[in-house]
């Protein structure tokens, strides 16, 4: 089977995940001990931070990507860019779910707004699902992929000063439950943690390299029926807010 | 001495989305020449003349005007070239004068120039009225006012006499005709004309020329060819 | 910085001629306090309260501003007839939100005298300096977020609704400074009449790092 160069690997990458994935699962509910106050559903925290660290990660990522491709003006960035930010909202959208059940689990509530790093987030989102919108709008193609980077870049930057923002508003009425930095969790709720947060990195990275691989050998035969049977072989791209 | 040619196009194309609107465009255009650039709607005529005002990049290819390579140079170019678009680029609410001195500032024209100009069309007496009281044709008057206003070498002319009537046309003549020495490109809807007018033709079909070289050489049936 | 001024010229001449954007800006924000009075059935409100109703009625108007910033440029032929001209692009950027600058300067001289005779409890008086600087560093936010924003929505097709849906979670820290720092100003009482320092610090911050990226990226919205 010809690969090329985003399916590279991904076999051997996407059997990496599932093993991560599953031991992260067997040790969340068989090695990690129960939460004195929060029971059962305090393990959601296994799964909502790593999403919520790697969404973040993932519109950075997106950042960069766009970068690259102000600087370039290669196109194939801002697929990768494209990609990334959309892959990561995704990632973004399961960790506000599973954040709003930890948040029942540590509160009570289904939403809190004490939690300066819950809230920050949802402003995050709220900013990146502009995004495909944004871009859908845009029907010239060049100036979708110009416009997005601007926007990719400028929501990039957004995401530390949102942070340090919403964190100083916030007064703490609840001793916060998470510490990220210093990590105040006990050793195998440590070792889980990290497990899950390879996991889901190895998870997103994998779904990545797939989706690129697709729009990749997508755009490659539209490419060769253009060549082959001339400009208008091929009915024309409807409007999209994927890049061509 | 070896003057750069105005126009030097090699290999040029640009595409929107997966549409080419130009495509492999070669062509020398000599200064002082008038080249009548043909074809039907939508064959790349406004496209060319969009890259060679710097408004838009070549995709591919090399563009040169008076030897300043685009889109690297554009800076330089913008100086040289005046564009008479279909839209006259005047803000509707300003008056002819305004709007005129706002283009002398920003091309950094001398102040008189927007007298000299405007005198030249015969226009000063309704100068001081907002653009969006006056008639179509007083309007592209004003229009070719601001395309000259910089006196520039090469003139990209979209439908230059649209509007016009013979005593108008008559007027702007001097400025954006061939005795105003500059390089000129038009397009025109009426090929005729433009043919009459040029020393070099240029159509276009579908993004790619089908003839480039003197007037004569073009006869009927490939006029009716081109618009086939 | 020449070619700036320039354009601003033009902008607020086209503004004078034309009084679309600010008038109604300035109607916005008053009808604002108006619904906010119903709507939270007070006669007078102080404290982070009042400065709450205050950031929504500027950010209200300010929303006006951005949307038409571009708008007489999209469609008489403005970006042609700049792009086409030997001038620094970035300069547009400038003038355009340095006229957003002066349009929200002149709204908040009318509206913040009105908003302390409609609605506010205590006296405007001894907080104004404090006050005023608040709002010139939020005054400055709006610009620069405003301009970018307004920048890329004007060439998408639902232009009115791209502008707000980018903007407003791009203004959040802004707005959170802006309340949050106008809130010990408008207390009851005058507890303190210098602005939180903190508060101005993220303000600035803002500030600073949305004004360098938006010169920066600027240009590449006008690029075709």
């Amino acid at each position: 089977m010809r690969h090329n160069t985003y399916s590279r690997g991904l076999p051997g990458l996407a059997l990496a995940t599932v093993v991560m994935l599953c031991a992260a699962l067997t040790l969340a509910f068989f090695y990690a001990p129960l939460d004195a106050n929060q029971g059962f559903l305090q393990k959601i925290f296994y799964i909502h931070v790593p999403l919520a660290i790697i969404a973040l990660c993932g519109f950075v990522f997106g950042a960069v990507m766009a970068i690259m491709y102000l600087r370039t003006g290669d196109r194939k960035w801002d697929m990768r860019s494209y990609v990334a930010i959309h892959m990561a909202l995704i990632f973004g959208i399961a960790g506000l779910i599973s954040g709003s059940i930890w948040a029942k689990a540590s509160w009570g509530h289904w939403w809190v707004w004490q939690e300066p790093t819950l809230v920050s987030y949802l402003i995050v989102l709220l900013l990146f699902a502009t995004y495909q919108p944004l871009r859908f709008s845009i029907e010239d193609p060049e100036r979708q992929s110009l416009y997005a980077s601007v926007f990719a870049i400028v929501a990039g930057a957004f995401v530390p000063l949102n942070f340090i923002a919403v964190r100083l508003a916030t007064e703490y009425v609840h001793p916060r439950v998470l510490n990220l930095e210093g990590g105040n969790l006990p050793g195998p709720m440590k070792l889980t943690f990290y497990v899950a947060l390879i996991g889901f990195a190895l998870l997103y990275v994998t779904l990545w390299k797939f989706e690129m691989s697709a729009k990749h050998a997508r755009a490659q035969v539209r490419r060769l029926r253009r060549t082959l049977l001339g400009d208008d072989a091929g009915r024309p791209y409807g409007r999209s807010a994927a890049p061509l | 001495m070896t003057t750069a040619p105005a126009i030097e196009l090699r290999g040029l194309s640009r595409y929107f989305g997966e549409r080419t609107a130009l495509r492999d465009v070669s062509l020398t255009v000599p200064p002082g020449t008038t080249l009548a650039v043909l074809g039907r709607n939508g064959a790349g005529k406004s496209t060319l003349l969009r890259i060679l005002a710097s408004l838009l990049r070549p995709h591919s290819g090399d563009v040169e005007v008076f030897g300043e390579p685009l889109p690297r140079r554009a800076f330089a170019v913008r100086a040289k070239v005046g564009l008479l678009s279909h839209e006259p680029l005047l803000y509707r609410e300003l008056t002819a004068r305004e709007n005129l001195d706002y283009h002398a500032r920003l091309h950094r024209v001398a102040a008189g120039r927007v007298d000299e100009v405007l005198d030249a069309v015969e226009f000063q007496r309704r100068a001081d009225d907002p653009v969006r009281t006056l008639s179509r044709g007083m309007v592209q008057r004003v229009a070719v006012c601001r395309a000259v206003l910089h006196q520039p070498a090469l003139l990209l002319l979209d439908e230059p006499r649209a509007n016009l009537d013979p005593a108008a046309s008559a007027l702007v003549e001097p400025l954006i005709g061939r005795p105003s020495g500059a390089t000129r490109v038009l397009t025109s809807h009426d090929p005729q004309a433009a043919l009459a007018e040029a020393d070099m033709v240029l159509a276009l079909k579908d993004g790619r020329i089908a003839y480039a070289g003197e007037p004569a050489g073009f006869s009927d049936i490939r006029l009716r060819e081109l618009y086939a | 910085m020449r070619t700036a001024w320039v354009v601003l010229r033009k902008d607020l001449r086209v503004e004078s001629r034309t009084l679309e954007t600010l008038p109604a800006m300035i109607l916005l924000a008053l009808v604002t306090f108006v619904i906010f009075h119903f709507g939270l059935n007070r006669d007078t409100i102080s404290g982070q309260e009042a400065a709450g109703v205050l950031t929504v009625a500027l950010l209200f108007a300010a929303m006006l501003g951005i949307n038409r910033l571009f708008v007489a440029e999209r469609e008489q032929g403005g970006f042609d007839a700049f792009l086409l001209a030997p001038v620094d692009r970035s300069a547009m950027m400038v003038a355009k939100a340095a006229g957003l600058f002066i349009y929200l300067t002149v709204l908040e001289v009318i509206a913040v005298p009105a908003f302390g005779l409609f609605l506010l409890g205590p006296s405007l008086g001894r907080p104004l300096p404090g006050l005023v600087l608040v709002l010139v560093l939020t005054n400055i936010a709006f610009a620069t977020i405003g301009t970018l924003v307004s920048g890329i929505a004007v060439n998408t097709r639902a232009r009115d609704l791209i502008g707000p849906m980018i903007g407003l979670p791009l203004l959040v820290p802004a707005l959170i400074g802006t309340a949050r720092a106008l809130g010990p100003l408008l207390a009851a009482g005058h507890a303190t009449t210098s602005p939180p320092l903190k508060w101005l610090a993220i303000l600035a911050l803002y500030d600073l790092v949305f004004a360098l990226l938006a010169y920066a990226l600027f240009d590449f919205l006008l690029e075709e």
